[in-house]
């Protein structure tokens, strides 16, 4: 018998109201992922695949439809639960970084800890996930002080410090220059083959995409 | 890992720091100052009072505690009153009331000198002619006078006779009926101060006094001194409590504006923590803790500036003003400067709350 996927996605429909204008984002989506998948959903802008970042985040409630996480079902949600569940099981890296500016690199990632109820501070396992991610020297650092590449590999051993469920990541090379897209892209491979860490990452970019297992296409809000 | 934040978030935005730091002190040092000079005031009086040597004083009937601003009674007073069993001096003072907090004292210096041995001059000597005037050290210094100097007052020209210790009656003397004549109140007295044979029967002659002489204030030195506080002098309290008032909305505006302003310029911030797992409680944790911190601090700035009042105010009007330092009150003033920003920050912390997470992530 097969594992369960660890997110389970069936007729999710999510629609913003803008102005008088109800605007469709989600139509209809159905997804499974499984434990240790790297999936890249790639697709135009417009075409839903933030606002589905945003609703498997947690950040935001669906219209309707089923969303689970490792079992959980996002679906009827207050916002208590829901922020318990980015606290618990979703890591985050977001395009423009999203790092604390007046706390050092260390602190970024440990502010993380502390919110998740871990204790703060760093194991021998982490000491070498910072050093896979070439910011073991930096962490003293504050973001001003770190280069976009840099930044952004911390915002990724922030996301998964607490070792969540899933690491979504929304166009996280967006901001970054090939050299850096490419070596953040290699990190991401490398910790879902070492750690097993599953990853989804938002993307518009195909080159993006390829580093990821398996990849799923959206248009006009839904998954083609 | 959280008291990290606050201080960073703090230190990145030291110049409003600051000035919420110095807002909160300025709102301490006005509730200390005001405090300190109400007590120094009071305990002025008390021990210039103490320092006539009498037992017993008579004020007019409805008089204040702390000021006296008519002559009502008669200069006739202190002989009847010396006709009373055990009453063995009684000697009448007139006092005007001059600008701030200053007063000038009518009475006769051979008659004090019988109460406790007169006034102890440290320049020149008692008032001789009618235009001379005698004044204390601490009015002396403040006014930058020197005996000889000629002072206008009441409408007249003065002479400085002689400067004396301070601590005595008044800070300002002149020739009794010169006084009552200067002001339009010939032959009347403002108090009259008695000495009795026995000072341990003092209470039972005021009993004695306050049975005959309905109407009129009748105190032992000993209670008269002891009504010299804030809670007996309802205006002072009322005085104080309007200051307290203001102090509160002056830290409540100061800290509204600052974390109004610190939560608007964090809104992406805000919405990291939030997207990271931060809960509402968090949020208003880290918002009150910086909040208190800057409460504590700008609470130990302003009692530290209220050393520098004190100093101001014993250099330039020494006679006028004396500020006590009041420890008794530095633990009230940071409670209420501390009462005024926790209110202050409560609307900022809200609007902190409630910001949509994926909207706080777009802010830029």
């Amino acid at each position: 018998m097969s594992e369960p996927a660890i997110i389970e996605i069936s007729g999710l429909t999510k629609t913003y109201q803008v102005g008088d204008v109800p605007v469709h984002a989600l139509r209809g989506v159905d997804l499974q992922i499984q434990q240790g998948e790297f999936v890249a959903i790639i697709g135009a802008s417009g075409s839903g695949k933030s606002t589905l970042f945003h609703v498997l985040g947690g950040l935001t409630p669906a219209t309707s439809g089923n969303v689970k996480i490792k079992g959980r079902d996002l679906a009827g949600m207050t916002n208590a639960e829901r922020t318990e569940l980015r606290k618990t099981a979703v890591g985050f890296v977001f395009q423009k970084y999203n790092l604390l500016p007046t706390l050092s690199a260390e602190d970024n990632i440990r502010i993380v800890q502390y919110i998740g109820g871990r204790p703060v501070g760093f194991s021998p396992e982490f000491e070498e996930v910072l050093r896979l991610l070439g910011i073991a020297d930096r962490m003293k650092h504050k973001p001003r002080a770190l280069s976009g590449g840099q930044q952004q590999r911390v915002a990724i051993a922030r996301g998964i410090v607490n070792s969540p469920a899933i690491l979504l990541a929304d166009e996280p090379t967006g901001n970054l220059d090939s050299e850096n897209s490419t070596a953040v892209l290699k990190l991401m491979g490398d910790l879902n083959r070492r750690l097993g860490q599953t990853i989804l990452m938002i993307t518009h970019d195909s080159d993006a995409a390829s580093y990821a297992d398996r990849i799923v296409r959206m248009r006009d809000g839904r998954i083609v | 890992m959280l008291n990290n934040l606050v201080l960073a978030n703090l230190g990145h935005r030291p110049v409003r720091t600051l000035l919420s730091v110095l807002a909160i002190a300025v709102e301490v040092t006005m509730i200390l100052t005001l405090v300190g000079v109400s007590y120094g005031t009071l305990d002025g009086t008390a021990e210039r009072a103490r320092g006539v040597g009498a037992d017993i004083l008579v004020r007019p009937p409805g008089s204040s505690v702390i000021g006296l601003s008519s002559a009502p009674m008669s200069d006739k007073l202190p002989a009847i009153l010396m006709q009373e069993p055990h009453v063995t001096f009684a000697m009448g003072t007139m006092v005007q009331p001059l600008s701030g907090f200053d007063s000038m004292t009518g009475l006769n210096v051979d008659e004090f000198a019988k109460l406790n041995g007169g006034f102890h001059y440290l320049k020149g000597g008692p008032p001789v002619s009618d235009d001379d005037m005698i004044v204390d050290e601490f009015y002396a210094q403040q006014k930058g006078l020197h005996v000889g100097d000629t002072v206008n007052l009441v409408n007249h020209d003065w002479k400085v006779a002689g400067i004396f210790e301070g601590g005595k009656l008044a800070r300002i003397c002149v020739k009794l009926p010169v006084l009552q004549a200067l002001t339009g109140n010939p032959g009347r007295l403002s108090q009259v101060f008695l000495k009795v044979d026995d000072p341990s029967k003092a209470q039972a002659v005021v009993d004695a006094l306050r049975t005959k002489y309905k109407g009129y204030q009748i105190y032992t030195m000993e209670e008269f001194t002891s009504l010299l506080s804030i809670s007996s002098v309802s205006l002072l309290k009322n005085f104080i409590g309007v200051v307290i008032g203001v102090s509160v909305v002056v830290g409540f505006i100061v800290v509204f504006m600052a974390m109004y302003t610190a939560v608007l310029e964090r809104t992406r911030e805000i919405g990291i923590l939030k997207a990271v797992g931060g809960s509402s409680g968090l949020i208003l944790n880290l918002l009150f803790r910086e909040t208190l911190l800057l409460a504590l601090i700008g609470s130990a700035v302003g009692i530290a500036l209220t050393y520098v009042t004190q100093w101001m105010m014993k250099h330039s009007v020494p006679a006028s003003l004396v500020q006590e330092t009041v420890y008794g009150w530095w633990p009230i003033a940071t409670g209420i400067a501390v009462a005024g920003a926790l209110l202050g920050a409560i609307v900022p912390g809200m609007k902190a709350v409630k910001q949509d997470v994926t909207e706080a992530l777009s802010y830029e």
